[in-house]
Protein backbone atom coordinates (compact mmCIF):
# COMPACT_ATOMS: atom_id res chain seq x y z
CA UNK A 1 0.00 0.00 0.00
CA UNK A 2 1.27 3.41 -1.05
CA UNK A 3 2.18 5.95 2.15
CA UNK A 4 -0.22 8.81 1.65
CA UNK A 5 0.99 11.49 4.25
CA UNK A 6 -1.69 13.03 7.12
CA UNK A 7 -2.51 16.16 5.76
CA UNK A 8 -3.99 19.42 7.92
CA UNK A 9 -5.90 22.20 6.62
CA UNK A 10 -5.67 25.32 7.73
CA UNK A 11 -7.81 28.59 7.75
CA UNK A 12 -6.12 31.30 7.41
CA UNK A 13 -2.91 32.36 4.83
CA UNK A 14 -0.12 34.45 4.78
CA UNK A 15 -0.34 37.68 2.77
CA UNK A 16 1.84 37.41 -0.31
CA UNK A 17 3.75 41.14 -0.37
CA UNK A 18 5.72 42.03 -3.38
CA UNK A 19 8.00 44.56 -3.13
CA UNK A 20 10.50 46.39 -5.69
CA UNK A 21 9.16 48.45 -9.07
CA UNK A 22 9.52 47.20 -13.09
CA UNK A 23 11.31 44.31 -13.89
CA UNK A 24 12.61 43.89 -9.87
CA UNK A 25 10.20 43.11 -7.94
CA UNK A 26 9.91 39.88 -5.79
CA UNK A 27 7.12 38.43 -3.29
CA UNK A 28 7.29 36.63 -0.61
CA UNK A 29 4.21 34.91 2.01
CA UNK A 30 1.24 33.80 0.51
CA UNK A 31 0.83 30.39 1.70
CA UNK A 32 -1.56 28.74 3.56
CA UNK A 33 0.63 25.92 5.40
CA UNK A 34 2.90 25.49 7.99
CA UNK A 35 6.88 26.59 6.40
CA UNK A 36 7.99 23.50 3.87
CA UNK A 37 4.71 21.91 4.34
CA UNK A 38 3.81 22.20 0.58
CA UNK A 39 2.30 18.57 0.30
CA UNK A 40 -0.92 20.14 2.95
CA UNK A 41 -1.58 23.04 0.56
CA UNK A 42 0.03 26.28 -1.71
CA UNK A 43 3.56 27.90 -1.00
CA UNK A 44 3.41 30.43 -4.48
CA UNK A 45 6.61 31.91 -3.16
CA UNK A 46 10.16 30.85 -1.67
CA UNK A 47 11.39 32.78 1.07
CA UNK A 48 13.58 35.69 0.06
CA UNK A 49 16.69 36.69 1.13
CA UNK A 50 18.09 40.61 1.05
CA UNK A 51 21.89 41.25 1.42
CA UNK A 52 22.67 43.56 4.29
CA UNK A 53 24.48 46.92 3.58
CA UNK A 54 25.14 49.78 5.83
CA UNK A 55 25.35 53.99 4.46
CA UNK A 56 28.92 53.90 6.19
CA UNK A 57 31.86 51.52 6.12
CA UNK A 58 31.25 48.09 7.97
CA UNK A 59 33.87 49.03 10.56
CA UNK A 60 32.23 47.28 13.62
CA UNK A 61 31.58 43.90 11.07
CA UNK A 62 33.94 41.23 12.78
CA UNK A 63 36.31 41.11 9.27
CA UNK A 64 35.57 37.42 8.20
CA UNK A 65 32.49 39.11 7.05
CA UNK A 66 33.95 42.31 5.93
CA UNK A 67 36.50 40.57 3.82
CA UNK A 68 33.98 39.39 1.21
CA UNK A 69 32.62 43.44 0.67
CA UNK A 70 36.51 45.10 1.25
CA UNK A 71 36.65 46.14 -2.10
CA UNK A 72 33.30 47.71 -2.38
CA UNK A 73 31.56 48.58 1.28
CA UNK A 74 33.25 52.22 1.34
CA UNK A 75 30.64 53.70 -0.67
CA UNK A 76 26.99 51.86 -0.53
CA UNK A 77 25.94 52.78 -4.21
CA UNK A 78 29.36 50.20 -5.18
CA UNK A 79 28.25 47.64 -2.64
CA UNK A 80 24.60 47.49 -3.33
CA UNK A 81 25.31 47.44 -7.17
CA UNK A 82 28.38 44.31 -5.92
CA UNK A 83 25.49 42.73 -4.17
CA UNK A 84 22.79 43.23 -6.98
CA UNK A 85 25.42 42.22 -9.77
CA UNK A 86 27.76 39.74 -8.79
CA UNK A 87 25.99 38.34 -5.72
CA UNK A 88 22.67 38.27 -8.27
CA UNK A 89 20.73 39.51 -4.92
CA UNK A 90 16.86 39.30 -4.66
CA UNK A 91 16.73 42.48 -2.75
CA UNK A 92 19.29 44.95 -0.88
CA UNK A 93 18.39 46.34 2.80
CA UNK A 94 20.18 49.34 3.41
CA UNK A 95 21.02 50.06 7.08
CA UNK A 96 21.23 53.41 8.10
CA UNK A 97 23.18 52.99 10.97
CA UNK A 98 25.77 56.17 10.08
CA UNK A 99 22.58 57.93 11.81
CA UNK A 100 22.83 56.40 15.04
CA UNK A 101 23.87 59.44 17.76
CA UNK A 102 26.44 57.80 19.21
CA UNK A 103 27.87 56.75 15.84
CA UNK A 104 28.45 59.18 12.61
CA UNK A 105 25.32 60.63 13.61
CA UNK A 106 24.27 61.61 10.16
CA UNK A 107 21.28 63.97 9.20
CA UNK A 108 18.04 62.51 7.76
CA UNK A 109 18.53 64.52 4.76
CA UNK A 110 22.30 62.78 4.46
CA UNK A 111 20.66 59.52 4.95
CA UNK A 112 17.81 60.50 2.16
CA UNK A 113 20.53 61.05 -0.27
CA UNK A 114 21.93 58.01 0.23
CA UNK A 115 19.09 56.19 -0.37
CA UNK A 116 17.87 58.10 -3.33
CA UNK A 117 21.36 56.93 -4.34
CA UNK A 118 21.42 53.47 -3.82
CA UNK A 119 17.79 53.28 -5.24
CA UNK A 120 18.93 54.85 -8.44
CA UNK A 121 21.63 52.45 -8.75
CA UNK A 122 19.81 49.41 -8.63
CA UNK A 123 16.75 47.43 -10.10
CA UNK A 124 16.09 44.99 -7.43
CA UNK A 125 14.23 45.91 -4.11
CA UNK A 126 15.09 48.21 -1.44
CA UNK A 127 14.21 47.52 2.29
CA UNK A 128 15.61 50.64 4.13
CA UNK A 129 16.47 49.90 7.49
CA UNK A 130 16.90 52.99 10.46
CA UNK A 131 20.13 52.71 13.39
CA UNK A 132 17.14 50.86 15.82
CA UNK A 133 17.30 54.67 17.71
CA UNK A 134 13.86 54.79 18.13
CA UNK A 135 13.87 58.39 18.55
CA UNK A 136 16.21 59.49 15.40
CA UNK A 137 14.74 56.82 13.35
CA UNK A 138 11.50 59.02 13.44
CA UNK A 139 13.54 61.81 11.43
CA UNK A 140 15.39 59.55 9.29
CA UNK A 141 12.61 56.97 7.95
CA UNK A 142 10.77 59.69 7.02
CA UNK A 143 12.91 61.46 4.99
CA UNK A 144 14.01 58.10 3.31
CA UNK A 145 10.73 57.00 3.13
CA UNK A 146 9.45 60.84 0.78
CA UNK A 147 13.73 60.02 -1.11
CA UNK A 148 12.10 56.38 -2.00
CA UNK A 149 8.90 57.44 -2.90
CA UNK A 150 7.65 55.29 -5.91
CA UNK A 151 10.45 52.88 -5.13
CA UNK A 152 7.83 50.30 -3.39
CA UNK A 153 10.41 49.71 -0.73
CA UNK A 154 10.50 48.08 2.97
CA UNK A 155 11.04 50.81 5.65
CA UNK A 156 11.98 49.59 8.85
CA UNK A 157 11.09 49.36 11.88
CA UNK A 158 8.52 50.91 13.31
CA UNK A 159 8.46 50.01 17.13
CA UNK A 160 5.81 50.60 19.78
CA UNK A 161 7.67 54.14 20.39
CA UNK A 162 7.52 55.42 17.38
CA UNK A 163 5.46 53.78 15.12
CA UNK A 164 3.12 56.61 14.02
CA UNK A 165 5.61 58.45 12.26
CA UNK A 166 7.11 56.06 10.72
CA UNK A 167 4.23 54.09 9.85
CA UNK A 168 2.88 57.49 8.35
CA UNK A 169 5.59 57.90 6.33
CA UNK A 170 5.31 54.64 4.60
CA UNK A 171 1.47 55.01 3.71
CA UNK A 172 2.43 58.34 2.36
CA UNK A 173 5.11 57.22 0.02
CA UNK A 174 3.25 54.04 -0.55
CA UNK A 175 5.98 51.45 0.77
CA UNK A 176 6.06 48.26 3.17
CA UNK A 177 6.40 48.33 6.86
CA UNK A 178 8.19 46.38 9.04
CA UNK A 179 6.63 46.14 12.37
CA UNK A 180 8.90 44.95 15.22
CA UNK A 181 8.39 44.31 18.62
CA UNK A 182 10.28 42.69 21.77
CA UNK A 183 9.89 38.67 21.61
CA UNK A 184 6.74 38.57 22.78
CA UNK A 185 3.61 37.38 20.46
CA UNK A 186 0.89 39.62 22.82
CA UNK A 187 3.09 42.64 21.70
CA UNK A 188 3.82 41.70 18.43
CA UNK A 189 0.00 41.30 18.20
CA UNK A 190 -1.00 44.54 19.81
CA UNK A 191 1.85 46.64 17.29
CA UNK A 192 0.19 44.80 14.21
CA UNK A 193 -3.30 46.50 14.94
CA UNK A 194 -2.27 49.69 16.15
CA UNK A 195 -0.42 50.40 12.96
CA UNK A 196 -3.73 49.14 11.35
CA UNK A 197 -6.03 51.14 12.94
CA UNK A 198 -4.03 54.21 11.67
CA UNK A 199 -5.51 53.24 8.62
CA UNK A 200 -2.54 51.38 7.27
CA UNK A 201 -3.22 47.68 5.37
CA UNK A 202 -2.54 44.95 7.26
CA UNK A 203 -1.39 43.43 3.72
CA UNK A 204 1.33 45.75 3.59
CA UNK A 205 3.21 45.02 6.65
CA UNK A 206 5.47 43.02 7.85
CA UNK A 207 6.12 41.29 11.09
CA UNK A 208 9.33 41.38 13.02
CA UNK A 209 9.29 39.37 16.44
CA UNK A 210 12.87 40.54 17.02
CA UNK A 211 15.89 37.87 16.03
CA UNK A 212 18.33 36.49 17.89
CA UNK A 213 21.15 34.32 17.07
CA UNK A 214 21.88 29.86 17.31
CA UNK A 215 22.95 30.09 21.10
CA UNK A 216 21.16 33.78 22.51
CA UNK A 217 18.13 32.85 22.73
CA UNK A 218 17.48 31.41 19.46
CA UNK A 219 14.54 29.47 21.04
CA UNK A 220 12.82 32.69 22.54
CA UNK A 221 12.57 33.98 18.28
CA UNK A 222 11.81 30.41 17.27
CA UNK A 223 8.83 30.43 19.42
CA UNK A 224 7.17 33.41 19.13
CA UNK A 225 7.22 33.06 15.01
CA UNK A 226 6.44 29.92 15.48
CA UNK A 227 3.11 31.11 17.76
CA UNK A 228 2.66 34.01 15.21
CA UNK A 229 2.40 31.33 12.00
CA UNK A 230 -0.28 28.75 14.11
CA UNK A 231 -2.46 31.30 15.02
CA UNK A 232 -2.38 32.88 11.37
CA UNK A 233 -3.08 29.36 9.96
CA UNK A 234 -5.43 27.73 12.88
CA UNK A 235 -7.05 30.56 14.13
CA UNK A 236 -7.43 32.99 10.87
CA UNK A 237 -5.87 35.96 13.29
CA UNK A 238 -5.73 38.24 10.30
CA UNK A 239 -3.28 40.50 12.89
CA UNK A 240 -0.70 37.90 12.68
CA UNK A 241 -0.95 36.84 8.83
CA UNK A 242 1.56 39.36 7.46
CA UNK A 243 4.97 37.52 6.45
CA UNK A 244 7.48 37.30 9.47
CA UNK A 245 11.36 39.18 8.45
CA UNK A 246 14.49 37.27 10.19
CA UNK A 247 16.93 40.05 10.87
CA UNK A 248 19.87 37.15 11.11
CA UNK A 249 23.16 39.24 10.16
CA UNK A 250 23.41 41.94 12.90
CA UNK A 251 22.34 39.69 15.79
CA UNK A 252 25.09 36.50 14.40
CA UNK A 253 27.80 38.52 13.27
CA UNK A 254 28.55 40.03 17.16
CA UNK A 255 28.68 36.92 19.19
CA UNK A 256 31.26 34.78 20.15
CA UNK A 257 31.02 32.20 18.04
CA UNK A 258 31.80 34.38 14.96
CA UNK A 259 34.27 36.38 16.41
CA UNK A 260 36.64 34.12 18.82
CA UNK A 261 40.18 33.18 16.57
CA UNK A 262 41.53 29.85 16.46
CA UNK A 263 44.69 30.81 18.05
CA UNK A 264 42.23 31.41 21.35
CA UNK A 265 39.59 28.48 20.66
CA UNK A 266 41.44 25.96 18.71
CA UNK A 267 38.77 23.22 19.39
CA UNK A 268 36.20 25.04 17.75
CA UNK A 269 37.82 25.25 14.41
CA UNK A 270 38.06 27.42 11.46
CA UNK A 271 36.90 31.26 12.58
CA UNK A 272 35.60 31.78 9.00
CA UNK A 273 33.72 28.21 8.33
CA UNK A 274 32.00 28.67 11.74
CA UNK A 275 30.51 32.45 11.25
CA UNK A 276 29.24 31.31 8.24
CA UNK A 277 27.88 28.23 9.50
CA UNK A 278 26.57 30.29 12.52
CA UNK A 279 24.25 32.50 10.17
CA UNK A 280 23.49 29.87 7.87
CA UNK A 281 22.09 27.92 10.85
CA UNK A 282 20.39 30.33 12.50
CA UNK A 283 18.55 31.75 9.10
CA UNK A 284 17.83 28.40 8.08
CA UNK A 285 15.95 27.70 12.11
CA UNK A 286 13.84 30.81 11.52
CA UNK A 287 12.51 29.51 8.12
CA UNK A 288 11.70 26.38 10.10
CA UNK A 289 9.40 28.43 12.38
CA UNK A 290 8.00 30.95 9.75
CA UNK A 291 10.18 33.29 8.48
CA UNK A 292 9.62 34.00 5.10
CA UNK A 293 11.59 37.09 4.35
CA UNK A 294 15.55 37.19 5.60
CA UNK A 295 18.53 39.89 6.20
CA UNK A 296 21.51 37.84 5.94
CA UNK A 297 25.83 39.15 4.76
CA UNK A 298 27.71 36.63 4.00
CA UNK A 299 27.72 35.40 0.75
CA UNK A 300 28.27 32.15 1.57
CA UNK A 301 25.64 31.42 4.10
CA UNK A 302 23.55 33.39 1.82
CA UNK A 303 24.22 30.67 -0.46
CA UNK A 304 23.87 27.59 2.24
CA UNK A 305 20.50 29.29 2.83
CA UNK A 306 19.07 29.23 -0.49
CA UNK A 307 20.12 25.99 -1.71
CA UNK A 308 18.77 24.72 1.73
CA UNK A 309 15.30 26.34 0.28
CA UNK A 310 15.53 25.20 -3.13
CA UNK A 311 15.94 21.28 -1.43
CA UNK A 312 13.41 21.88 0.34
CA UNK A 313 10.59 23.60 -1.88
CA UNK B 1 -19.68 32.02 46.64
CA UNK B 2 -17.56 33.39 48.98
CA UNK B 3 -15.62 36.77 48.18
CA UNK B 4 -12.25 37.41 50.32
CA UNK B 5 -11.67 41.30 49.33
CA UNK B 6 -8.91 41.81 48.07
CA UNK B 7 -8.99 45.67 48.39
CA UNK B 8 -6.14 45.85 52.08
CA UNK B 9 -2.77 45.33 49.95
CA UNK B 10 0.65 46.60 50.54
CA UNK B 11 0.28 47.07 46.64
CA UNK B 12 -2.37 49.70 47.20
CA UNK B 13 -0.35 53.64 47.91
CA UNK B 14 -2.92 54.25 49.96
CA UNK B 15 -3.19 51.43 52.47
CA UNK B 16 0.69 50.90 52.22
CA UNK B 17 1.08 55.02 53.83
CA UNK B 18 -1.85 54.15 55.97
CA UNK B 19 -0.17 50.75 57.78
CA UNK B 20 3.15 53.05 57.71
CA UNK B 21 1.68 55.71 59.79
CA UNK B 22 -0.59 52.65 61.27
CA UNK B 23 -3.73 54.83 60.62
CA UNK B 24 -6.71 52.94 61.36
CA UNK B 25 -9.24 55.60 59.35
CA UNK B 26 -8.74 53.88 55.43
CA UNK B 27 -7.98 50.31 56.42
CA UNK B 28 -11.07 50.43 58.51
CA UNK B 29 -12.78 52.62 55.45
CA UNK B 30 -11.61 50.04 53.35
CA UNK B 31 -12.93 46.89 55.22
CA UNK B 32 -15.83 48.37 55.70
CA UNK B 33 -16.73 49.21 52.39
CA UNK B 34 -15.86 45.16 51.02
CA UNK B 35 -18.29 44.22 53.94
CA UNK B 36 -21.03 46.14 52.37
CA UNK B 37 -20.22 44.64 49.11
CA UNK B 38 -20.34 41.22 50.09
CA UNK B 39 -17.17 40.13 51.11
CA UNK B 40 -17.26 37.06 53.53
CA UNK B 41 -13.53 37.73 54.70
CA UNK B 42 -11.12 40.52 54.33
CA UNK B 43 -7.59 39.97 53.18
CA UNK B 44 -4.80 41.41 55.28
CA UNK B 45 -1.86 41.21 52.62
CA UNK B 46 1.02 42.79 54.29
CA UNK B 47 3.90 41.67 51.90
CA UNK B 48 6.79 39.89 53.27
CA UNK B 49 6.67 41.63 56.27
CA UNK B 50 9.91 41.39 57.39
CA UNK B 51 11.15 43.59 59.65
CA UNK B 52 7.89 44.16 62.17
CA UNK B 53 5.27 41.76 60.30
CA UNK B 54 4.07 40.96 63.69
CA UNK B 55 2.84 44.16 65.42
CA UNK B 56 1.48 45.21 62.07
CA UNK B 57 -0.62 41.80 61.34
CA UNK B 58 -1.62 42.09 64.82
CA UNK B 59 -2.24 45.75 63.89
CA UNK B 60 -4.33 45.57 60.67
CA UNK B 61 -6.76 42.04 62.37
CA UNK B 62 -7.61 44.33 65.48
CA UNK B 63 -8.28 47.44 62.96
CA UNK B 64 -10.66 45.28 60.62
CA UNK B 65 -12.50 43.26 63.36
CA UNK B 66 -13.20 46.58 65.35
CA UNK B 67 -15.67 47.54 62.42
CA UNK B 68 -16.17 44.49 60.76
CA UNK B 69 -18.24 41.75 61.54
CA UNK B 70 -15.64 39.36 59.44
CA UNK B 71 -12.61 36.65 59.43
CA UNK B 72 -9.56 38.17 58.36
CA UNK B 73 -7.21 36.34 55.39
CA UNK B 74 -3.81 36.90 57.18
CA UNK B 75 -1.73 37.38 53.73
CA UNK B 76 1.85 37.27 53.91
CA UNK B 77 5.37 34.96 53.85
CA UNK B 78 6.40 36.11 57.22
CA UNK B 79 4.92 32.85 59.67
CA UNK B 80 5.75 34.87 62.48
CA UNK B 81 3.24 37.74 61.39
CA UNK B 82 0.85 35.06 60.43
CA UNK B 83 0.97 33.63 64.19
CA UNK B 84 1.05 36.86 65.52
CA UNK B 85 -2.13 37.76 63.71
CA UNK B 86 -3.72 34.54 64.75
CA UNK B 87 -3.44 35.35 68.00
CA UNK B 88 -5.84 38.58 68.26
CA UNK B 89 -8.35 37.08 65.59
CA UNK B 90 -11.58 37.33 66.62
CA UNK B 91 -12.82 34.06 66.31
CA UNK B 92 -16.11 35.16 67.15
CA UNK B 93 -16.62 36.53 63.63
CA UNK B 94 -15.78 32.98 62.01
CA UNK B 95 -12.26 31.27 61.45
CA UNK B 96 -9.32 32.72 59.85
CA UNK B 97 -7.92 32.07 56.61
CA UNK B 98 -4.26 31.69 56.05
CA UNK B 99 -2.87 32.51 52.79
CA UNK B 100 -0.67 30.34 52.34
CA UNK B 101 1.20 26.56 52.47
CA UNK B 102 2.82 25.84 48.83
CA UNK B 103 4.68 22.87 48.08
CA UNK B 104 8.14 24.80 48.80
CA UNK B 105 9.24 23.55 52.24
CA UNK B 106 9.72 26.80 53.61
CA UNK B 107 5.80 27.22 53.62
CA UNK B 108 5.58 24.05 55.13
CA UNK B 109 5.13 25.17 58.81
CA UNK B 110 2.06 27.05 58.38
CA UNK B 111 0.22 23.99 58.23
CA UNK B 112 1.52 23.93 61.44
CA UNK B 113 0.12 27.22 62.65
CA UNK B 114 -3.73 26.00 60.87
CA UNK B 115 -3.93 23.14 62.86
CA UNK B 116 -2.66 24.63 66.20
CA UNK B 117 -4.96 27.46 65.66
CA UNK B 118 -7.88 25.90 63.70
CA UNK B 119 -7.75 28.26 60.99
CA UNK B 120 -8.15 27.61 57.66
CA UNK B 121 -5.49 27.21 54.85
CA UNK B 122 -5.14 28.02 51.20
CA UNK B 123 -2.81 25.37 49.49
CA UNK B 124 -1.24 27.59 46.34
CA UNK B 125 -0.09 24.59 44.15
CA UNK B 126 3.50 25.97 43.17
CA UNK B 127 6.58 24.01 44.48
CA UNK B 128 9.89 25.73 45.09
CA UNK B 129 11.44 25.74 41.24
CA UNK B 130 9.29 27.00 38.41
CA UNK B 131 5.11 27.61 37.84
CA UNK B 132 3.32 24.48 36.90
CA UNK B 133 2.85 23.70 33.34
CA UNK B 134 -0.57 22.76 33.09
CA UNK B 135 -3.40 21.52 35.34
CA UNK B 136 -2.53 17.72 35.73
CA UNK B 137 1.07 19.32 37.54
CA UNK B 138 -1.19 21.47 39.15
CA UNK B 139 -3.22 18.50 40.75
CA UNK B 140 -0.50 16.46 41.44
CA UNK B 141 1.18 19.75 43.45
CA UNK B 142 -2.35 19.57 45.50
CA UNK B 143 -2.38 16.38 46.12
CA UNK B 144 0.81 16.39 47.77
CA UNK B 145 -0.32 19.50 49.85
CA UNK B 146 -3.09 17.27 50.65
CA UNK B 147 -1.34 14.66 52.18
CA UNK B 148 0.87 17.31 53.98
CA UNK B 149 -2.41 19.03 55.38
CA UNK B 150 -3.75 15.70 56.75
CA UNK B 151 -0.10 14.99 58.51
CA UNK B 152 0.08 18.04 60.23
CA UNK B 153 -3.20 17.94 61.47
CA UNK B 154 -5.52 20.37 59.08
CA UNK B 155 -8.67 18.57 57.78
CA UNK B 156 -8.82 18.58 54.29
CA UNK B 157 -11.99 20.76 54.29
CA UNK B 158 -10.28 23.05 56.20
CA UNK B 159 -7.83 23.27 53.45
CA UNK B 160 -8.33 25.75 50.09
CA UNK B 161 -6.56 24.99 46.92
CA UNK B 162 -4.83 27.61 44.69
CA UNK B 163 -4.10 27.01 41.22
CA UNK B 164 -2.82 30.23 40.48
CA UNK B 165 -3.56 32.55 38.32
CA UNK B 166 -1.11 33.84 36.01
CA UNK B 167 -1.77 36.93 33.66
CA UNK B 168 -3.26 36.20 30.80
CA UNK B 169 -1.36 39.29 29.12
CA UNK B 170 1.43 36.95 29.19
CA UNK B 171 0.84 33.67 30.26
CA UNK B 172 -2.35 33.18 28.06
CA UNK B 173 -2.51 29.86 27.87
CA UNK B 174 -3.09 29.25 31.87
CA UNK B 175 -5.90 30.91 31.99
CA UNK B 176 -7.80 27.76 30.39
CA UNK B 177 -5.40 25.68 32.21
CA UNK B 178 -6.10 27.50 35.20
CA UNK B 179 -9.68 26.96 34.51
CA UNK B 180 -9.34 22.86 34.29
CA UNK B 181 -7.24 23.04 37.48
CA UNK B 182 -10.53 23.96 39.46
CA UNK B 183 -12.43 21.33 38.11
CA UNK B 184 -9.72 18.88 39.05
CA UNK B 185 -9.15 19.97 42.33
CA UNK B 186 -12.64 19.11 42.92
CA UNK B 187 -12.92 15.62 41.87
CA UNK B 188 -9.59 14.72 44.16
CA UNK B 189 -12.13 14.34 47.32
CA UNK B 190 -15.26 13.72 48.19
CA UNK B 191 -16.94 16.11 49.70
CA UNK B 192 -15.53 18.07 46.85
CA UNK B 193 -11.93 20.18 47.67
CA UNK B 194 -12.69 23.42 48.11
CA UNK B 195 -10.74 26.37 45.71
CA UNK B 196 -9.89 29.78 45.66
CA UNK B 197 -8.16 32.31 43.22
CA UNK B 198 -6.31 35.34 43.23
CA UNK B 199 -8.62 36.35 40.65
CA UNK B 200 -7.92 39.93 39.66
CA UNK B 201 -3.89 38.97 38.44
CA UNK B 202 -5.62 37.59 35.54
CA UNK B 203 -5.59 41.27 34.15
CA UNK B 204 -2.62 42.24 35.67
CA UNK B 205 -0.77 44.42 32.98
CA UNK B 206 -3.95 45.14 31.07
CA UNK B 207 -5.32 48.69 30.04
CA UNK B 208 -7.08 49.92 32.83
CA UNK B 209 -10.57 50.08 30.53
CA UNK B 210 -10.49 46.31 30.15
CA UNK B 211 -9.55 44.45 33.49
CA UNK B 212 -13.02 44.90 35.23
CA UNK B 213 -14.27 43.13 31.56
CA UNK B 214 -11.61 40.53 31.98
CA UNK B 215 -12.00 40.09 35.36
CA UNK B 216 -16.05 39.23 35.68
CA UNK B 217 -15.82 37.24 32.41
CA UNK B 218 -12.91 34.71 34.35
CA UNK B 219 -14.76 35.10 37.59
CA UNK B 220 -18.26 33.52 35.91
CA UNK B 221 -15.98 30.96 34.06
CA UNK B 222 -14.33 29.87 37.45
CA UNK B 223 -17.73 30.20 39.26
CA UNK B 224 -19.09 27.51 36.55
CA UNK B 225 -16.43 25.18 36.78
CA UNK B 226 -17.15 25.10 40.77
CA UNK B 227 -14.98 27.53 42.02
CA UNK B 228 -15.42 28.26 46.04
CA UNK B 229 -14.03 31.31 46.88
CA UNK B 230 -11.78 34.24 45.12
CA UNK B 231 -9.65 37.00 46.31
CA UNK B 232 -11.21 39.52 44.14
CA UNK B 233 -13.01 42.63 44.40
CA UNK B 234 -16.10 42.73 46.23
CA UNK B 235 -18.01 45.52 44.37
CA UNK B 236 -16.28 44.09 40.54
CA UNK B 237 -17.83 40.24 41.28
CA UNK B 238 -21.23 41.74 42.21
CA UNK B 239 -21.33 43.94 38.89
CA UNK B 240 -20.08 40.04 37.18
CA UNK B 241 -23.44 38.18 39.14
CA UNK B 242 -25.97 40.73 37.87
CA UNK B 243 -24.63 39.90 34.42
CA UNK B 244 -24.13 36.21 34.83
CA UNK B 245 -27.59 35.23 33.11
CA UNK B 246 -26.45 36.98 29.95
CA UNK B 247 -22.54 35.32 29.97
CA UNK B 248 -24.62 32.06 30.25
CA UNK B 249 -26.72 32.91 27.56
CA UNK B 250 -23.90 33.85 25.61
CA UNK B 251 -21.53 30.80 26.21
CA UNK B 252 -24.60 28.59 25.26
CA UNK B 253 -24.64 29.99 22.00
CA UNK B 254 -28.26 32.25 22.25
CA UNK B 255 -28.27 35.56 20.76
CA UNK B 256 -28.97 38.29 23.66
CA UNK B 257 -30.32 41.60 23.18
CA UNK B 258 -27.65 43.83 23.56
CA UNK B 259 -25.44 43.17 20.68
CA UNK B 260 -22.20 44.85 22.13
CA UNK B 261 -22.57 43.03 25.04
CA UNK B 262 -22.81 40.07 23.44
CA UNK B 263 -19.66 40.64 21.24
CA UNK B 264 -17.65 41.67 24.51
CA UNK B 265 -18.52 38.65 26.15
CA UNK B 266 -17.78 36.33 23.47
CA UNK B 267 -14.22 38.11 22.97
CA UNK B 268 -13.16 38.02 26.07
CA UNK B 269 -14.48 34.26 26.44
CA UNK B 270 -12.50 33.55 23.24
CA UNK B 271 -9.13 34.87 24.71
CA UNK B 272 -9.73 33.10 28.26
CA UNK B 273 -10.06 30.04 26.36
CA UNK B 274 -7.27 30.32 24.00
CA UNK B 275 -9.21 30.16 20.99
CA UNK B 276 -7.58 34.13 20.07
CA UNK B 277 -4.37 35.33 20.43
CA UNK B 278 -4.48 38.15 23.26
CA UNK B 279 -3.63 41.76 22.69
CA UNK B 280 -4.47 44.95 24.81
CA UNK B 281 -6.83 45.57 21.87
CA UNK B 282 -8.71 42.55 21.63
CA UNK B 283 -12.01 43.71 22.43
CA UNK B 284 -11.17 46.46 18.90
CA UNK B 285 -10.98 43.48 16.48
Amino acid sequence: MAFTPTKETYSGKVYSVAIGTGDGPVTFGGENVLPFHSFEGATPNKPVIAFEIQDVPPSDWPENVRKPFESVSGDPVTWAKYCQDELKAAAIALRLVGTHPDRENRSPEDAAKTVKDVLAAIKVPLIILGSNHAEKDSPVLVAASGAAKGGNCVIGKAQEANYKTIAAAAMANNHKLIAMSELDINLSKQLNILITQMGFEKERLITDPMCSALGYGLEYTYSVMERIRLAALTQNDTTMQPPMLGDIGMYVWKVKETQAPESDLPHWGSLEERGIAWEAVTAVGLLVAGAEFLIMRHPKAVAEVQKTIEELI
Amino acid sequence: MLIIGEKLSIIAKRVREAMLKKDKGPIQEIATRQWKEGSGIIDANIGPAEDGGEDLMQWMVTAIQEVVPLPVCLDTTNAKAIEAGLKVHNNQWGRPLINSTSNDPERFPILELGAKYNSQVIGLTVGKGGLPADAGERAAIAADIMARAMEYGVPLEDLYLDPLVLQIATSQDHARKVIEAVKMFQEMNDPAMKTVVGLSNISNGCPKHIRPILNKYYFLMLMNAGLTSAIADAHEMAEAMKEKKLFDDVLAGKTIDDAAKMTEIKKTIDVIMGNTLYAHSYLEM
